[in-house]
């Protein structure tokens, strides 16, 4: 039994995402996990997934540091040469562009972009904006109501305009990612999805889905915790109400986790 | 307090710190703890407060010189090659008896080394920070909820001490993400009647200064901060025990690599090792009494550390020469697995035990 046998099946919306999806948003709101487990699961469907490794702001807790798990379930993981270095430069991998194009034309590719935090992090995909709109796409914006500086839903809305300004893209969805790691409860679930709705209101994008972690006992990959237990019992038994509930491995880990 | 929110250790200690009445901050960008910075930029100006990227590090401490000669609680914050440059102005701070914070959120080194984590400048931070006979205080938090709380803790000590206070953290736990509940507000700041904030013609000039004309002057003045180290020496070691009833090993571990230790320690325990982690909150003053408390079981020391052996020097200092005293340490921005560091447990046990 592994993690994605115990997390059940992913939403629909998930898997009929466009085969270019890119995953942008406030810095820490946990992009890069949601990249993670969306390769991951998609991957697992069946479907030849390319992950990009976009952040040219932070070269600590990215996509990169995942490479050898990604490639041992048959993702492309793209990074910039300069990852999992001390080399800390804005780079980009030379391959993004025929990424982007091979995925569109080749039948089950998709190709999940995970940019850098804030409208700094934004700036990179500039790059490849016309490339990205020159077919389907989706443009993530994630959101967390539990970061500190955008626990207002107004100011969680406020910041992406900033964000499309510089990547030159517009947002298609809104993705709730709200949680407290381990901590993360029913309450704080609940209050997401408020916030969550409230941010796609104020911005007049739809909401996609609400991502909920499941955290296991340390060193397994498969044992959850007595608390991510307690807390798919009652999503799964609709005592908390929840559209498109995804519930997420915690694949960015600390050193001692 | 109010509520949980989730933060990295670079933004709580940030958040925390105009918390704690801290209206300057000066700084220069340098990763891993640039988030520190570019938060004291977004959130100074709604506090009425000043956030000044400085022309270099060098100058970043001058300014902390400055505003906390005039009475203000400031902070600069930077990582082991910035701090470097910190090192004359800290030593020009605690010569003229100045409270301030310094934070810095080490990287690998020597020299421009690496990005990543390391716990290579605790000689520095307890040691040798500058030039004369001067100590700082020093907190290294494992945490991003302790980040928060000591710079409190920071802030009160140095206007109390009249001192610089140093917050030591790491790559890691700069950029890692933990729930967090900030504290709240803090009410009313101390009086600070040494300040200078002007004489107004009523009193004699205050003058913030590090040079004596008359070597008995400086002398005494040495003697007097002296008096006032042996009064921080006894009563601000702080530090925290992990299972050290019986602890026939006994871990000695701050900071980042705490965690990792604190891992390896339940790990060990589950086979049968009688072993414990005490854990410096405080480098300097090092705890030295809870260290010594733990003599009675102890029959070998482990320092777990990242870097090549340096807090070992201390464990040694109050360990003395009958107990053998190691060191495990991964560096240059490793960290190290709690497997590598149990497995170091084990070779020890099987050193030393019956």
């Amino acid at each position: 039994m592994n993690m994605q046998s115990i997390r059940g099946e992913i939403p629909s919306v998930l898997k009929e995402l466009p085969s270019v999806v890119v995953v942008f948003g406030h810095y820490g709101v946990g992009k890069t996990n949601f990249s993670l487990n969306l390769a991951y699961d998609l991957a697992a469907e069946g479907r030849q997934v390319t992950l990009v490794d976009l952040d040219i702001v932070n070269p600590y807790f990215r996509s990169s540091d995942h490479a050898a798990a990604l490639e041992a379930a048959g993702i492309r993981l793209l990074c910039p040469q300069s990852a999992n270095t001390a080399l800390d430069a804005p780079m980009l991998n030379v391959a993004i562009d025929s990424a982007i194009e091979e995925a569109r034309s080749e039948e089950g590719h998709v190709c999940i972009i995970d940019a850098g935090g804030d409208d700094v992090g934004a700036t990179a995909l500039g790059r490849f904006s016309k490339l990205i709109k020159q077919g389907e796409h989706a443009v993530l914006y994630v959101v967390n109501a539990l970061r500190e500086l955008t626990k207002q839903p107004q100011e969680a809305a406020d910041l992406l305009p900033e964000m499309e300004y510089t990547s030159h893209l517009r947002a298609t969805h809104v993705v709730n990612n709200t949680h407290l790691m381990d901590a993360t409860d029913e309450s704080v679930v609940k209050r997401g999805i408020e916030f969550a709705e409230e941010v796609a209101r104020i911005l007049d994008v739809p909401l996609l889905c609400t991502a909920v972690p499941l955290a296991c006992e340390a060193g397994s990959l498969s044992l959850l915790t007595p608390a991510a237990q307690q807390l798919k019992e009652s999503i799964d038994s609709a005592k908390l109400t929840c559209a498109n509930c995804y519930f997420v491995s915690i694949y960015v880990k600390k050193p001692w986790d | 307090m109010g509520e949980k929110v989730l933060m990295k250790g670079n933004e709580a200690l940030a958040a925390a710190a105009v918390r704690a009445g801290c209206r300057f901050y000066f700084g220069y960008p340098i990763t891993p703890q640039t988030e520190l910075a570019a938060y004291m930029s977004k959130i100074m100006p709604k506090v009425g407060g000043t956030f000044l990227q400085a022309e270099s590090e060098i100058s970043a401490i001058n300014m902390l010189y400055g505003a906390a000669a005039a009475g203000a609680r400031a902070m600069t914050s930077s990582s082991s090659p910035g701090v470097s440059l910190k090192g004359e102005g800290i030593s020009y701070m605690a010569g003229a008896d100045l409270p301030g914070v310094i934070v810095n959120v080490e990287r690998g080194g020597p020299g421009l080394g690496s990005i990543q984590p390391s716990q290579q400048d605790y000689w520095q931070a307890t040691r040798a920070m500058g030039h004369g006979d001067f100590f700082q205080i020093v907190y290294a938090p494992n945490t991003v909820q302790e980040m928060a709380d000591m710079i409190f803790t920071a802030f009160e000590k140095a206007d109390e001490y009249l001192t610089p206070v140093m917050i030591l953290a790491d790559g890691l736990l700069g950029q890692m993400m933990e729930p967090v509940e900030l504290p709240d507000e803090i009410g009313e700041l101390p009086e600070k009647p040494w300040a200078t904030t002007g004489t107004k013609g009523k009193r004699e000039h205050n003058i913030a200064n590090s040079l004596y004309l008359q070597s008995n002057e400086l002398e005494a003045k040495l003697l007097e901060r002296a008096k006032r180290y042996e009064i921080i020496l006894d009563k601000e070691q702080q530090s925290e025990g992990f299972m050290l009833d019986d602890a026939e090993i006994v871990l000695v571990a701050f900071g980042a690599s705490s965690r990792i230790a604190r891992s390896a320690v339940v790990k060990a325990r589950e086979e049968g090792i009688k072993v414990g982690l005490l854990r410096p909150i405080t480098l300097w003053p090092f705890p030295a009494k809870a260290l010594e408390a733990t003599l009675g079981t102890a029959k070998a020391y482990l320092s777990v550390e990242m870097n090549m052996g340096q807090m070992v020097d201390d464990v040694r200092l109050v360990v003395g020469k009958d107990v053998p005293v190691e060191h495990f340490g991964r560096t240059g921005g490793i960290i190290p697995t709690p497997d590598e560091v149990l497995e170091a447990i084990r070779s020890l046990n099987a050193k030393v035990g019956e």
